[in-house]
Order: structure tokens, then sequence, then C-alpha cells
């Protein structure tokens, strides 16, 4: 009896949980080993390449592609316009998910339209198109500048002007306030849904085999949860904040779904400044600025019951909101790929999902009610205020 | 990026072709335009990875047409050998017989892009089958592919022997033989194809060839010189992606034609192009006699540029005043530039 026990005893207890794994290691190593007995691969080759970035440079088209089919791809030829082009490339395979970069030599001309077929050795070929062709920017100091400068018109400058309806709010009846965090959701929501649809249409231009749209729900139910977590860890350090106010901590949550929200909004905007396709003026700037300047209003509903301004957390708030514009459009405009901007878009959306969540508590009135007519009515001002200065605004 | 489901039988050819291809030794930079300028007729035995390793704008400026060069002994064909290369069989109680066997095979029409073709005897485009006007001819054809076939002759002769399904002998089955029969005219130059449907398919898969009936007293001493303007579909979307003459794209760019000076030069021209209802033939710095199919002994034409339709053919005759080298092109730009593009080099 004895001695069987102490032999129980000494085998660790993580074994049994890990022989399993090795069981499957084992197997999935014997099954490749032996080349998938049993199995005849029928069917052709898919041979699938993703183009997830364009630079266009004098005299050249350099193609960014990622191989999001199940074989390898060998490129052989290239064909733009109807005619063979000479080009480089460092690999003459390129495997499943892996990455690689087809430089061509091409004169091509400024606003015309060009059409690349990449043709690999089984003779298929995966065609790119290119419109309006126009040089990328260089990612030199001055285009970094001009991308901070953007970012900072279009996200911190208008979220500043915003907070500064702070003063007002502190004298207006609770009412007032519930309105306005009704139409602080409102904007939330269709912020939200913005992102979700952006994020699935770039996801469609990005390589399939990282998981196309289910990418923007995995970063957007990433972030809800990332959000509640980093929520709950503010409530448990301050067991006896706010009560019924919100105060900075929703103000906080705000700011940061905003924030996520811009720095997608950045992305959408430097990549679109890096294929030429943004029409760079007033106009676009002024839409931006007055898009924004409700998410400014958005962060300091939250806090109008506090007793005093902090003024030193106000500006980080409104620099939390904004500034990831300036990010975004950095990475938008030197090192864009679809996939990952998809993902952003996707956590953008799950964070607002989670702040909407936050602060739905406090437009409920003196009954109780969540959607009571002043809350519906703030709901759908911002819905409408955010959809008539998204129109100003056109990527 | 549309892909046919037509794609199967010749997909599955490429497992070997490509460990081939990978197995290839990058020998050297051996590029288009150095042997553009070095001329050597050795030059392009030796392939090249396209793509790969060819840095330097310099050579992108001077570049014409494709990446690398196409090695001959992969495709068992040499189209500067299929341009002076006329069979005219061997005849037998007086009558002129060849044999002919459909084969399938994958070809390269594009420096490292793969075609899995239908060969007459192994080449695209078949052999140049040449007889004399009035000849009694007799064609053995053997089909030794998975599809059925035929061989339609352009010329005169009964219906059962005009290579079509339904009449005579009709389709041959994979496998099985046949024997067409007839007298060779009229003098001119034709072509033979399958005609077995669908029709488009079986012609651009590579089942054509040149077909020479000299005229009874014969043509006047010339170097004769045989081109099949031709095209694949690689992605099958029924437009081509490669043009030719004699299959290889750029081909004749990498290794010119060479002709002598003065001396008369006798182009047939054929053109077996599907899904492009027209192609040109066109020739820099000089002209020609044209002759619609060959079938008169007067050119209609003095010219430096012809049409053809699809099916269409003549004889073109011209000389070279001058040394140097000469570009011939498609004067469809489109085709010139996927292909269909050469250089006749003259010499003293």
């Amino acid at each position: 009896m004895e001695p069987a026990t102490a032999q129980r005893t000494r085998r660790p207890a993580w074994l049994p949980g890990v022989a399993p794994l090795a069981v499957l290691a084992v197997a999935i190593g014997l099954f490749v080993l032996l080349d998938a007995p049993g199995l005849n691969r029928i069917g052709v080759p898919h041979e699938r390449l993703a183009v997830e970035r364009t630079v266009l440079k004098p005299g050249e088209i350099d193609l960014h592609v990622r191989n999001e089919g199940a074989d390898p791809v060998r490129v052989r030829q290239v064909i733009v316009n109807d005619a063979f082009v000479p080009f480089d490339q460092p690999h003459s395979e390129i495997g499943r998910l892996g990455g690689s970069e087809i430089d061509v030599s091409y004169p091509w001309i400024e606003g015309e339209n060009y059409d690349v077929q990449l043709v690999t050795d089984t003779g298929a070929t995966i065609d790119h198109a290119i419109e309006a062709a126009v040089e990328t920017p260089d990612a030199g100091l001055d285009f970094y500048g001009l991308m901070a400068l953007i970012g900072i018109y279009v996200g911190v400058i208008p979220v500043a002007i915003g907070m500064l309806w702070l003063p007002w709010l502190r004298g207006v009846d609770p009412r007032w306030i519930r309105f306005l965090l009704a139409f602080t959701i409102g904007l939330l929501g269709f912020l939200g849904v913005e992102a979700l649809l952006e994020g699935t249409q770039l996801a469609g231009t990005g390589a399939e085999a990282f998981g196309g749209a289910a990418l923007v729900w995995l970063g957007a139910a990433g972030a809800f949860l990332a959000l509640a977590g980093v929520d709950g860890w503010l409530r448990g350090r301050r067991p006896k904040g706010g009560g019924a106010a919100l105060g900075y901590r929703a103000a906080f949550l705000v700011a940061l779904g905003i924030g996520l929200h811009n720095l997608g909004e950045g992305l959408a905007i430097g990549s679109a400044y890096a294929v030429g396709s943004l029409a760079l003026g007033a106009t676009l700037v002024v839409g931006f600025a007055l898009h924004n300047t409700t998410e400014g209003l958005a962060i300091v509903a939250p806090v109008a019951q506090e007793k005093q301004s902090r003024l030193r957390r106000l500006a980080l708030l409104g620099l939390l909101a904004g500034a990831p514009a300036v990010l975004g459009a950095w990475i938008g405009a030197s090192a864009f790929n679809p996939s990952l901007a998809a993902l952003m878009f996707g956590v953008g959306a799950g964070a607002i999902a989670q702040v909407v969540v936050q602060i739905s508590p406090a437009i409920r009135d003196r009954a109780g009610r969540l959607l009571h007519p002043l809350a519906v009515a703030g709901l759908l001002t911002g819905l409408t205020v955010m959809y008539l200065t998204g129109l100003m605004v056109s990527l | 990026m549309e892909r046919g489901q037509g794609k199967l039988s010749r997909r599955r050819l490429l497992g070997g072709a490509a460990a081939a291809s990978a197995a290839l030794p990058v020998l050297h930079e051996l590029i288009p335009h150095q042997s553009l300028h070095g001329g050597g007729a050795a030059a392009a035995a030796e392939p090249h990875m396209p793509g790969m390793g060819a840095h330097g704008s310099a050579m992108h400026a001077a570049h014409l047409g494709t990446v690398g060069t196409v090695d001959p002994r992969v495709n068992g064909f040499d189209p500067q050998e299929m341009l002076r290369d006329f069979d005219e069989g061997r005849v037998v109680d007086g009558v002129r017989e060849w044999e002919i066997v459909a084969e399938e095979k994958e070809i390269e029409v594009a420096p490292g892009v793969k075609y899995a073709a239908w060969t007459y005897n192994q080449r695209v485009p078949g052999p140049t089958l040449r007889a004399r006007e009035g000849e009694r001819l007799r064609i053995h054809f053997t089909n030794g592919t998975k599809h059925a076939h035929t061989m339609h002759f352009h010329g005169i002769h009964p219906s059962s022997q005009d290579g079509v399904p339904g009449l005579g002998v009709g389709n041959v089955d994979p496998g099985k033989s046949t024997t067409y029969e007839f007298v060779a005219e009229p003098f001119g130059v034709h072509l033979y194809h399958c005609h077995t449907m669908p029709l488009a398919e079986h012609i651009a898969k590579g089942l054509y060839g040149a077909f020479i009936i000299d005229p009874k007293q014969g043509r006047s001493k010339a170097d004769e010189l045989v081109m099949v303007m031709n095209g694949f579909d690689t992605n099958f979307d029924r437009s081509n992606e490669v043009y030719a003459v004699n299959t290889v794209a750029f081909d004749y760019v990498n290794r010119p034609v060479r002709v002598k000076r003065g001396e008369p030069v006798r182009i047939y021209l054929v053109n077996v192009l599907e899904f492009d209802p027209l192609n040109s033939f066109h020739i820099h710095a000089n002209f020609f006699d044209y002759y619609p199919t060959g079938t008169r002994l007067e050119p209609r034409d003095f010219t430096d540029t012809v049409v053809q339709g699809q099916g269409e053919r003549g004889i073109i005759e011209l000389r070279f005043p001058y040394a140097g080298k000469y570009m011939f092109h498609a004067h469809v730009s489109e085709f010139a530039e996927l292909g269909w593009m050469g250089f006749f080099e003259v010499e003293e």
C-alpha cells in the first residue's frame, strides 16, 4: 500500500496535463514525416498573393506582397498594362504567409491607371490595379512633420476645443447632463459602427489568410474585454470613488475609446495621403475638426458634476483622445498594412462599445428609465451631428 | 486573379516542373539586352532565374521583354531551328508520307512560365509539312493524348479527308490512329490544325502547324523562313498572356534571326492566334513583296506591314540592302510588348 502511494505522489501533478500535448506532437510529427498517409492531394495549387502595399518611385513600382494561399507562389514574369516588364525580387519562391517585394521597373506617369499582373510559373496571373498613380512620399522629417500637423489639426485641437464646454456644463441642469451623455453615447455609437465598417472594408484588401474581417471582431472583443479589465482595476483601487457620479474614471475611458478610434482615423488619413488620394485642404481639416470637436464634449460630459477642475488631468485626457491621430497618420503613411489597420479599427470599435456600457447607467432619469424622451433625443442628436459633420469628410 | 476550373490536368503536371526549375542553377546574369548586344549563338543556352539578382536600373533602361531566357533544351525544340526546319516526309511508291503523333507536353512559353500544351510531334507549332503541287500525300496520325483530336488541312480535298468531327473518320480517340490521304493543291502557304470541339481550345493549346505546297515549277532560290504567329492563354481567361512567333516570347529579340545582306529572303507567315481576331507583321527600315496565301506568283503589295486574321497566311519576299539589326514585330503594340517581337541580324 504504502510504496504505491509514494510512487503516485512522486509523479509531478502537471504530467497528465502535458501528456496529451506530447502525444499530439508525436502524432503530427509522424503524419508530416509520412507525408499524410492515405490522403492524396487533388486539384490545382492555390496561388494567391495579396498586395499589402504599393510604393511608387520615379520609374519604379514596388509591390509588397504576402502569400495568402495554401501553396508556395513563384513569380516568373510581370506584365504592366499589357507589356512584359523587368523586375527584381529577393526570393524566387514565396512560402505560405511569407512576404516579398516585387520591384518593377516601369516609367509610370502621374495620374494614370496601371494594371499589374504577376505571372507565376504555372501561368496563373495575380492582378493588382493602381489607380491614379502618384509618387509615394518619402518618409523624411518633413513628411513626419506634415503628418504630425494633420494629426494635430484633426485630432488634438478639435478635442481640446470641445473640452472648453466644461465650465458651461458645470452650471446646467442635471437633465441637460443626461441629455449630453446620451448625445455622447449616440456619437460613440456612430463612431463604433463606422470603425467596424471601415475595418471590414480594409480587411478585404489585406491578406485573407490573416483572418480578414474576423480580425476586426477579434480586435473589438479584445479591446472590449481589456477595457473591462482596466475598469475593474480602477474601481478596485478606489473602493469609495464617486458614487453615482461618473467622474474622471468614465472620462478616462471615453478618452481612451475615442483615442483608439482616432488612431484608426489617423491611419486612414495617413494611408490615403500616401497613395495620393487625400485631398489635403481646408474642407478636410474643417470637416474633421467639427466631427472631432464633439468628441471633446463627450470627454468632459462625465466630469460635469465633479467639484474641482483638474487642468493637468483634463489636458492629459485631451491628449489621450487626440494625439493617437498623429501616431496613426505616421503609421498609415509610412508602414500601412491593411490587416493591421483592420485590427486597429476593431480595437477602436471594441473600446467604444465598452465605454458605452460604462456610461449608459448615467443617463437614467430619476425613475430609472434608460430610454426616456430626453435620452432618446440626445442619442438621435449625437447620431445626426456625427452623420452631418461626417459628410464633410471623405477619404 | 480569376482562375478557371480547367486547370486541373495541367496543374497536376507542375509538381515535377517546379522541382526542376528550382534545381536550375543561377549560372550568371544572362539578361536579354546583353545577348541582344553581344549576339552570340550560344548565349541563350544557359537558363536564368527570372527576376533574381538582375539589379541595376542601367539594365532596365535598355531592357526589352521578359526577364531571363528560355533554354531550348527544356522545350526540346528551338525557335531558331524551327525557322528553317521543313519536313518533307518520305516518298514511298510516289506518295509523300508523314507520321504525326499528338502528345501532351509541358512547354516554357516565356522564361519560367510553363504551359501544358498539346503538340504534334512534340513541338509547338507542329512540323512544317512541305510538298509539291499535285503530289499524293498520306498523313498517318496517331493520338497519344487523353482527348480526341483530328488533323484538318487547309487545301482542296474530299470531305472524308477533311479532319472534322462527323465527317470521314471524324474524331480520333485517344490511342487510335488514322490516315488522311489527298492530293496537294493549290500551291501556297497553308496550315493544318486540330478541328475537335471546343475548337478554340484545341487550337490554342498548340495543335497547329504550317503546310507549304510548292508550285510545280518550284520557287526561286532564297533563304526560307517559317514564322507561325501564335499566343498562349496561360491563365485560361480566353485572352492571351504571351504572344510570339514560333512559341517562345522574345526569343528572336534575345537571339536575332541571322540573314545575309542582299540575299533574297522568303518568309512563310502563318497566323494561328486564337482569342484575338487580328495579328500583324511589320518590319523596320525595309519593304517587302506580299503574296496573300502564296497562291499567286505576282505580289499583291509592296509594303512594310501586313495584317492577318485568324487562319490567314501569306508569303513575304525581301532583301536587306544594309547590314545591321532590324526589328520586326506585330504592329499591334500590345502583342509586340507581350512577346511578338524580334530582330533580323543582317550580316555581310
